[in-house]
């Protein structure tokens, strides 16, 4: 019970912020809470199942494309796409799923890179479908929700999939197969030994993964009004893993505490200077050499036993 | 022209992409085989080779050939020295753990591409071939320089092999690879053997992308290409097998730029990124690799 006090009062610290924030931190907060959104559905995967995908790129342009095609072809609205997406994102990922699970370890990430990539291609393929590298421009944000100026939609909406998100993703880890899913990543034989299917648990992980990253991949698409190939490049399956690193893998806000970090870390290099490439690329050394757990992780560790 | 000749075109041209995807595979396959090391960073030493490349030729004087031969030999062995550090400052201390290295050399690809693109800008650069000869042929004509760089790549791969089967130091390399607490048991350094194997498989990479720079122009996005070629490669050879990665580079080379050469390279690509991810699924050995 106490947990989920604790969760629901960082969720209303997000609505307030929301609320009093000028609009350009407003709609910085509103981003983050989308890209939170992909770093949770990515934690669950890789922080509690153990499943390291270099692949989410996929399921995240399978989200930003499932509502993007729609909307810009048949003039769907808004949130009926964004559940589209996310269903692409979940559909992609049991595809993607049902043949690279059948790898582990380094395969499993190759494997998973090699579709995402496949996937970008395929989607340069199709580029007078699809926008290609130039991308599609989605319709204003002042249609997201009648009646509502777009900044404050913006921010609705942001909020919404990010509050879902982290119940949900709550809910999952706190439930028997969030339980089986830890056993997985702990000890896959063992588990075996109890019973377990490690190939469904993990694909529901995965799957679960895939919606979360879809319907990020969507939001973002919407609520910022683009929509490309380049959501499909490695970068964006590396953000929430670097993402998942910093706040701590196997935490419920770890994702958002690394994705806040990482977005005003390379905002910050941006305003000094032009290499935030740098920034990213020793953020993830330094992670890996000096604390693989993260910041909640390393928290945990050093006696605060009871982060979630 | 008719059918013929421009098959033999694309065929030579495919041969040029399947040298140097030999010599960049190889070193990637090396490190897999030896250290266990997956390396994202791979096509990035490809790139500084390149980058490096282009600064000597331009601030060495005289005529062009000066200028390449003092890069063939000078860009390697810088890229070597980078990769050494960063064996020495990041991979050793992570004791060489498959998944941490993997987000380490991501993390050092998006260093090297950030210093490129700091140091030497976003612009593409070419470098002057060393000469310019053309073979006529009775269709077409053919630079001189895309046959030297198929024989320059050949002899680079039998330097290797002979070096790895031959000398004293593959000796202890293979060793280090079946074995390594036995290999240490035996007074041998691993950790200098792993810093050497990762340079090496660096420096392949760079001397794959000195020879092709005067055909392609040095940029510094342009690891990502090689880097994917080379991991389609040495997984479809099975990974760590060298014998298989070069028969994979001359297979995928030439399958990769027929289809580029005649559908579309977008296409190509597609396929074989396919195929390498069903081939880890399904045959994880690799097409050539023995059953496990």
């Amino acid at each position: 019970m106490k947990v989920w006090i604790a969760h629901l009062a960082v969720l209303a610290a997000l609505a307030v912020l929301l609320a009093v924030l000028p609009a350009y931190h407003a709609t910085n907060l509103a981003r983050i809470l989308t890209l939170a959104v992909f770093a949770t559905g990515y934690n669950l995967a890789f922080g509690y199942t153990g499943l390291l995908s270099l692949g989410h790129a996929l399921f995240f342009a399978a989200g930003v494309y499932g509502a993007a095609l729609p909307v810009t072809y048949w003039g769907l609205s808004p949130l009926p796409a964004i559940a589209l997406g996310c269903l692409a994102g979940g559909g992609m990922a049991a595809m993607v799923g049902l043949l690279a699970l059948r790898t582990a370890g380094v395969s499993f990430m190759i494997v998973t890179l090699m579709f995402a990539q496949a996937g970008y291609l395929t989607l340069l393929y199709f580029g007078q479908i699809t926008g290609g590298d130039e991308g599609l421009v989605m319709p204003d944000a002042t249609a997201l929700i009648p009646g509502l100026s777009p900044d404050t939609a913006r921010a609705v909406i942001a909020f919404a999939l990010f509050a879902l998100a982290l119940v949900l993703s709550l809910a999952v880890i706190r439930s028997r197969l969030g339980r089986v899913m830890v056993a997985m990543r702990e000890n896959e034989e063992r588990s075996r030994m109890l019973g377990y299917n490690p190939f469904t648990v993990k694909l529901t992980a995965l799957v679960l993964s895939g919606l979360f990253a879809g319907a990020a991949g969507a939001g973002y698409a919407l609520l910022f009004g683009y929509a490309g190939a380049s959501f499909a490049t490695i970068q964006y399956s590396i953000l929430p893993m670097l993402y998942v690193l910093m706040g701590g893998a196997g935490t419920t806000l770890g994702p958002l505490l690394g994705t806040a970090a990482m977005f005003y870390l390379v905002d910050g290099a941006a305003r000094i200077t032009t290499a935030t490439l740098l920034v990213v690329g020793v953020a993830l050394v330094l992670l890996i050499l000096f604390a693989p757990k993260g910041i909640l992780g390393t928290l945990r560790e050093r006696g605060a036993r009871w982060i979630p | 022209m008719s059918f013929g000749p421009f098959l033999l075109l694309a065929v030579m041209e495919s041969l040029v992409t399947a040298a140097t995807l030999a010599l960049t595979a190889v070193g990637l396959s090396l490190v897999f085989g030896t250290m266990r090391v997956v390396n994202v960073a791979h096509g990035e030493f490809f790139m500084l080779g390149a980058v490096l490349a282009w600064f000597v030729t331009t601030s060495v004087g005289g005529p062009e050939w000066i200028g390449f031969v003092a890069a063939l030999a000078l860009a390697p062995l810088g890229v070597a020295a980078v990769a050494a550090l960063a064996d020495r400052l990041v991979l050793k201390r992570l004791n060489y753990e498959p998944e941490a290295t993997i987000v380490a050399t991501i993390g050092l690809l998006y260093i090297l591409q950030q210093a490129a693109l700091t140091f030497y800008g976003p612009e593409a650069r070419p470098v002057e071939p060393p000469f310019n000869f053309r073979i006529q042929f009775p269709w077409f004509g053919y630079s001189g320089y895309k046959l030297f760089v198929i024989f320059a790549a050949i002899a680079v791969l039998l330097a290797v092999w002979w070096g790895l089967t031959r000398s004293k130091a593959g000796l202890i390399m293979r060793a280090t690879q079946v074995d390594r607490d036995t290999a240490r048991a035996f007074g041998i350094n691993v950790d200098r053997v792993y810093a050497g194997v990762f340079a090496l498989g660096a420096a392949l990479a760079a001397i794959a992308a000195v020879l092709i720079v005067p055909i392609q122009q040095a940029h510094y996005l342009m690891g990502g290409e090689p880097l994917l070629l080379a991991f389609i490669t040495v997984i479809v050879g099975g990974l760590g097998s060298l014998r298989g990665t070069v028969i994979a580079a001359l297979v995928i080379g030439l399958s990769d730029g027929l289809i580029a050469f005649f559908y579309s390279p977008t296409l190509a690509k597609i396929l074989a990124t396919l195929l390498v991810a069903l081939v880890l699924v399904f045959r994880p050995q690799g097409l050539f690799g023995a059953k496990a």
